[in-house]
């Protein structure tokens, strides 16, 4: 498995973006700001697909708009739930821009263009070369870095934004920094495991830490390594069953440790669960 | 000319047009689809947005897709697939919500949900193999060849649906609102909200059929949301938002066969413009009023 270049690329470019989603995602769950991630993740789509038209470099382009987006929704909403109707309204019009550059896309270039989407969408981890990792490599570190010099701070505001406020910490440049940061993972998770699957390798191995431990920093390095661990999972399979695409077996590992988390960490009492 | 290459097929003459836009079965098709699509996405889509459920919706047009793929890969009728799927989904969205857990686990839970049902759809597209062209309408929808068949199931499926919503409406809008007082007044909150993700799940996994599995949010979140701005009755508000869901659909698919470009980017466009131009003109309006009163409370 490790002799080839291909596996060896995804597994190391695997690892950081795994490392950076984690990081992240522990801080998106705890913030309750999953559909935030869900946004970016159509607002990568648009900007990828944006960048070929216009002939850019289509890493620019998912950067510059998921930043630009992360940017845009700290603005829109400063609470965390009442604006997930404008968000919402937003993110669908933002794919719909990504159908029109699709068209444009696919019908003014030549058929060998025509999986272009498909790849925005679903990633091409086995496709990586070794500029792209190197690329990856780096952004995962300054992103993993950014998290944790401004862990402290972000958990304060996170837990009681008030009294945060009261100590002098700037909570609202916080919330906006912090929604970049995420534009940022995110642009770099779409080279991974694709635009639309991303919100799986930011929610469900933080789904999981917050479960098992209360102690964000403890919560914090399991998260990171759930998600490594779902990464090196997904690319096994996907290695041993050729016919699997990679980045469906990384989501299906991650999401399977956090239903087993959830299974073993449930009290089950019937009682909850009935609908009445 | 710009508009010329891109809409080639207009002749200018907005008689001639319409007469053109209803002389083809397929797209006389598409516009009876597209009319029960966006009743029913209107409606559903007022108690979502009521509701705070955006993040679950979206979750369930995205269940859609997989639906979808694993149809085509069994071999049976998409048809099956959106519904049993979206009726899976609802179920494990009523779950989660059901056994109340945080707002962060929630969203954990939902996100979980949705990355899987994508992941899900890819695997079951890349089992299937030579789909490429079919995995775009798959996401974004094709309202080329819609059938009478599909029509008159779309038709029954959305009847039941609509009356379901119906005769739960008054209950379902005091659960909504104030769930406690509700649940204390007698109302069963919790089946309510299971049953309504149902409904929702039924809408989804028709409206997707024609928008694409990425689309139907824009139709079920855009024209409500706007609604909701407007007025804060529940039956004017329904209304609204089913004539503005009404509006978008039947102005996308028209300048979608006159031009080039697909109806997923025209519907969205049109309601997210509307939607602007009404929050712009309430805070405008909001301005106003506040000016008019501190004027009124200068002199």
């Amino acid at each position: 498995m490790f002799a080839h270049e291909f596996m060896r690329n995804a597994l190391i470019a695997g690892s950081f973006v795994g490392l950076a989603c984690g990081l992240i995602g522990y801080f998106v769950v705890l913030r309750a700001q999953v559909f935030a991630g869900d946004a970016l993740s159509h607002v990568a789509f648009t900007g990828a697909l944006a960048a070929a038209v216009f002939g850019l470099d289509i890493l620019a382009g998912v950067f510059a708009a998921t930043i630009l987006g992360g940017v845009l929704m700290g603005l829109l909403g400063d609470k965390a739930r009442a604006d997930d109707v404008t968000i919402g309204s937003l993110f669908a019009w933002t794919l719909g821009l990504g159908v029109l550059f699709l068209t444009i896309f696919t019908t003014h270039d030549s058929a060998g263009n025509g999986t272009a989407g498909v790849r925005v969408l679903f990633g091409s981890i086995f496709g990586l070369s070794g500029s792209e990792v190197r690329t990856a490599i780096v952004l995962a570190v300054i992103a993993s870095a950014l998290v944790i010099a401004i862990a402290r701070p972000l958990l304060f505001a996170s837990l009681d934004g008030a009294v945060a406020a009261a100590q002098g910490v700037p909570v609202r440049a916080l919330g906006l920094g912090f929604l970049a940061l995420l534009g940022l993972v995110a642009a770099q998770a779409t080279q991974a495991v694709g635009a639309l699957l991303l919100l799986g390798l930011i929610a469900a191995p933080a789904g999981a830490a917050h479960r098992l431990t209360v102690n964000p920093y403890r919560g914090l390095a399991l998260s990171a390594l759930l998600s490594v661990g779902s990464i090196w999972i997904g690319l096994t399979l996907a290695y041993v069953f050729p016919a699997l695409p990679p980045s469906s077996m990384i989501i299906a590992a991650a999401v399977g440790i956090y239903a087993l988390t959830l299974a073993a960490t449930t009290r089950w009492e019937a009682r909850a669960w009935l609908p009445i | 000319m710009v508009e010329a290459a891109i809409f080639q097929r207009l002749s200018w003459n907005p008689l001639t047009d319409l007469h053109e836009l209803f002389a083809y079965p397929f797209m006389v098709n598409a516009l009876e689809a597209g009319t029960i699509v966006a009743v029913m996405a209107g409606i559903t889509g007022w108690f979502m947005v009521l509701r705070r459920q955006t993040f679950a919706g979206h979750t369930l047009s995205v269940i859609a897709f997989p639906g979808a793929a694993a149809a085509s890969l069994a071999g049976l009728p998409l048809a099956v697939g959106y519904f049993g799927f979206c009726g899976l989904g609802a179920l494990a969205l009523g779950g989660i919500a059901g056994s109340r857990r945080s707002l962060s686990a929630e969203s954990a839970a939902i996100g979980s949900l949705q990355a899987l049902a994508l992941a899900l759809g890819f695997l079951f597209v890349s089992l299937y193999h030579g789909v490429l062209n079919g995995l775009d309408s798959l996401l974004f929808g094709t309202f080329l060849g819609i059938t009478e068949r599909q029509v008159a199931v779309l038709l029954a499926v959305a009847a039941v649906a609509v009356t379901l919503v119906a005769i739960a409406a008054r209950p379902l809008f005091f659960a909504s609102v104030d769930p406690d007082v509700a649940g204390a007044a007698g109302v069963p909150v919790r089946l309510l909200g299971f049953g309504f993700l149902l409904v929702l799940g039924l809408s989804v996994a028709e409206t997707s059929q024609i928008t694409g599995a990425l689309l139907v949010f824009a139709l079920l979140v855009t024209p409500a949301a706007t609604a909701h701005q407007l007025t804060a009755r529940p039956g004017l508000g329904i209304a609204l938002s089913v004539a503005l869901a009404l509006a978008v659909t039947w102005l996308g698919l028209a300048l979608a066969y006159f031009s080039i470009y697909p109806v997923g980017f025209y519907v969205t466009s049109l309601s997210f413009a509307l939607y602007v131009l009404v929050r712009i003109g309430r805070s405008l309006a909001n301005r106003r009023r506040t000016t008019l009163r501190l004027a009124l409370e200068g002199a």
